[in-house]
């Protein structure tokens, strides 16, 4: 019987079963080696294979992902690191003017992986706790990976590394060390561009990702209570977004809740919502309902940041005012 | 670690009767003649490029390298096969000596459908590995630190390879030329950087971008050699980077290499160059790198007027069919315009195939 692992495990896991499947895997970033990287997520890495492999660089973002490009390019799969994602705001130019623009500019794939730590509740401040795919949702060429599940983050890491495109791969931090779950057995890997049913139900669907899809679950297990039955979907990539998926699931329940732990304005979520208006209208029984995080900096303190943070209570709420439209 | 290679002083030197003194070089006859048609293939496209610009051919903006054809053309010739070069918009001529072919740009220019981007990108705007071209993107620096990548990678394959890129004086001032060559510097890789200090960026002089009057200077920032070269002298830019390139590929490490230059044109064809004063461009003219290097094929007997005429007249009719060729292309298809943003995976039984060349 498999140990249930942990979120951080699975990625773990998933990173070494692909750098022993293929030679051409390697891992670039800050710490990543002899410490194993901030969160530990490469630890052992080193040992196994070696400093060629699992290279140190020096505090250089743009740098890392420039020089992965142009080693994706010439047929090796790189696997950059970001310490925490909020420093990707450093390589932006290379991701979307570089990276994302080969393939349609000269017809050259560019094979690499950016991953980091995402995401808030651990009070990390205003750059240790962003969710950055809003920025990045609209540069055609990448694509966009965020699980919320250990299983999903194992299989999405190995089918991002053997993905010939640009991915993005936002690992919710603090999802690494509170969830378990027993990973299925085999290679387990988990096809890019395909939504996840986290919960089936009938009278109002919540489209979520990453840690949010705890939440969205802890307010189903509340309505359950009262004969409420939520629908969740974990979008799970961001881009290409699974638009059947999430339109399908509108058709059925009549009523749409986004949650997103972004901020509001310019999200991956506003562009979900918007799509279910568009092309769901009919089937809707109420506007489409958005519950993401105000337009501000993350904030540090506890009390403030709880405050900013969509959560069960503020989504219980909401879907409250949406049942009852 | 800065070595003024050729004594020409801080900042640009001026015309002088030993101007036409050539570096010494290790190239023979015929190699020399290969350099000249390589610098005269260069000017004669770019003026036919001009000629199209005029005629109202050229979709966008058309970039000139003349006065600095020397640099890339001397440069790429002293590269391998196997190497890999990331040529920014003023190295035509790098890109002509690796075997880009003048039609291909004049599509490009001209957003045609044969062009290697087929119409979606411009000008020198594209790359092919199999001729170990990769495509430039406008933001300056970016390449840097992908030519790196790139030399890593030849590293970690075991191949016999070195990566070069170019950058220009204004380049320099991106933080992708310092974490590029920091990142070159702490791996050791075989890459070399030849920086074009050719005075301006777009308008701005090169004073109101550093305080330094050599780049290659910053070199010493980061652990790894620099050199000057006289930019207008094929021979000496050959030579310079012959070395940088030798000691790349014996592991020595990645070199800086600053050419003095002048850019004898505007930023791009609209732009006029008022902000330069003429006597700069006077100056530089008797500098010509092409003159120059004429005049020392005739000097020191490695060709008559005639047979160096009858090089360019040989280009004229090559460039009289590639324009041709050029101008015979459509443009592409509307429905052109949706495609080729994502690579398709391969097929699962594809996959298991290692290591793809370029």
């Amino acid at each position: 019987m498999a140990e249930p692992v942990t979120y951080l495990e699975a990625i773990r896991q998933g990173l070494w079963e692909e750098m022993e499947a293929d030679p051409t895997v390697f891992m670039l970033g800050q710490d990543i080696g002899a410490y194993g990287g901030a969160f530990r997520v490469t630890a052992g890495f080193l040992d196994r294979f070696g400093p060629e492999r699992v290279i140190d660089t020096p505090i250089s973002e743009s740098a890392m992902v420039g020089a992965a490009i142009g080693a994706g390019i010439m047929g090796l799969k790189p696997v950059v690191e970001m310490q925490f994602i909020d420093f990707i705001a450093c390589a932006f130019n290379q991701i979307v003017n570089f990276a994302a623009t080969c393939r349609y500019r000269w017809g050259q794939a560019v094979p690499i992986v950016v991953r980091g730590p995402a995401g808030g509740n651990v009070r990390g401040s205003a750059f240790h706790s962003q969710n950055p795919e809003g920025y990045f949702q609209r540069a055609p060429g990448l694509k966009i990976v965020a699980p919320a599940t250990a299983a999903d983050a194992k299989g999405l890491i190995k089918s991002a590394i053997r993905d010939p495109n640009p991915v993005l791969f936002f690992e919710h931090k603090y999802l690494y060390r509170r969830i378990k779950e027993e990973l299925p057995p085999g290679d387990g890997a988990v096809p890019i561009g395909k939504a996840r049913l986290a919960r089936a139900g009938r009278d109002l669907t919540v489209v979520t990702w990453g840690a949010m899809v705890h939440v969205a679950l802890e307010a189903a297990g509340r309505f359950a209570a009262e004969g409420v039955e939520l629908e969740v979907l974990d979008l799970r990539t961001l881009k290409p977004l699974d638009e059947e998926a999430f339109l399908a699931s509108a058709r059925k329940t009549n009523r749409v809740l986004v949650l997103t732990e972004e901020p509001l304005t310019g999200s991956v979520g506003a562009e979900v919502a918007a799509r279910i208006a568009e092309k769901a209208f009919d089937w809707l029984d109420a506007p489409v309902a958005r519950l993401a995080a105000p337009d501000t900096p993350v904030p540090y303190s506890p009390t403030l940041e709880d405050a900013w943070l969509p959560n069960a209570d503020k989504l219980v709420t909401r879907v409250r005012e949406l049942l009852s439209h | 670690m800065a070595k003024m290679s050729r004594g020409l002083g801080p900042l640009h030197p001026q015309a002088a009767p030993a101007a036409d003194r050539l570096a010494k070089t290790s190239l023979g006859r015929d190699q020399q003649l290969e350099l000249y048609r390589y610098l005269q293939l260069t000017r004669m496209t770019e003026a036919r490029l001009g000629n199209l610009y005029r005629q109202g051919k050229v979709v966008g903006g058309l970039y000139s390298s003349r006065g600095q054809e020397a640099i890339s053309v001397g440069s790429a010739y002293a590269l391998a096969p196997q190497d890999v070069i990331g040529p920014i918009i003023r190295n035509l001529g790098a890109m002509l000596v690796r075997g880009v072919q003048p039609r291909e740009v004049m599509m490009q220019y001209m957003a045609r459908a044969d062009g290697p981007t087929g119409g979606k990108d411009a000008n020198t705007h594209f790359g092919d590995l199999a001729r170990g071209l990769v495509a430039p993107i406008s933001m300056l620096g970016a390449l840097i630190p992908v030519l790196v990548g790139v030399a890593l990678a030849g590293r970690m394959l075991g191949r016999d390879l070195v990566a070069m890129t170019w950058i220009g004086d204004g380049g320099t001032s991106t933080g992708d030329f310092h974490e590029g060559l920091n990142l070159a510097a702490v791996w050791n890789v075989p890459f070399v950087l030849i920086a074009e200090h050719n005075g301006y960026a777009y308008s701005t002089p090169t004073e109101k971008q550093m305080r330094i009057k050599n780049i290659a200077v910053r070199a010493a920032g980061y652990g790894i050699p620099g050199e000057v070269v006289d930019g207008n002298d094929v021979l000496a830019v050959y030579e310079v980077t012959k070395r940088a390139v030798d000691r790349a590929r014996a592991g020595g490490g990645p070199t800086l290499v600053e050419a003095k230059t002048f850019r004898m044109k505007g930023h791009a064809e609209h732009d006029d160059a008022g902000y330069v004063p003429p006597e700069l461009f006077e100056r530089w003219r008797e500098r010509d790198p092409i003159d120059r290097f004429h005049r020392h094929l005739l000097a020191a007997g490695l060709a008559s007027e005639e047979e160096l005429a009858a090089v360019v007249a040989e280009i004229d009719r090559v460039l009289d069919d590639e324009v041709d060729r050029a101008l015979a292309s459509p443009f592409p298809p509307p429905e052109r315009a949706l495609e080729g943003v994502y690579e398709e995976p391969p097929p699962p039984e594809a996959e298991a195939g290692g290591v793809g060349a370029p």
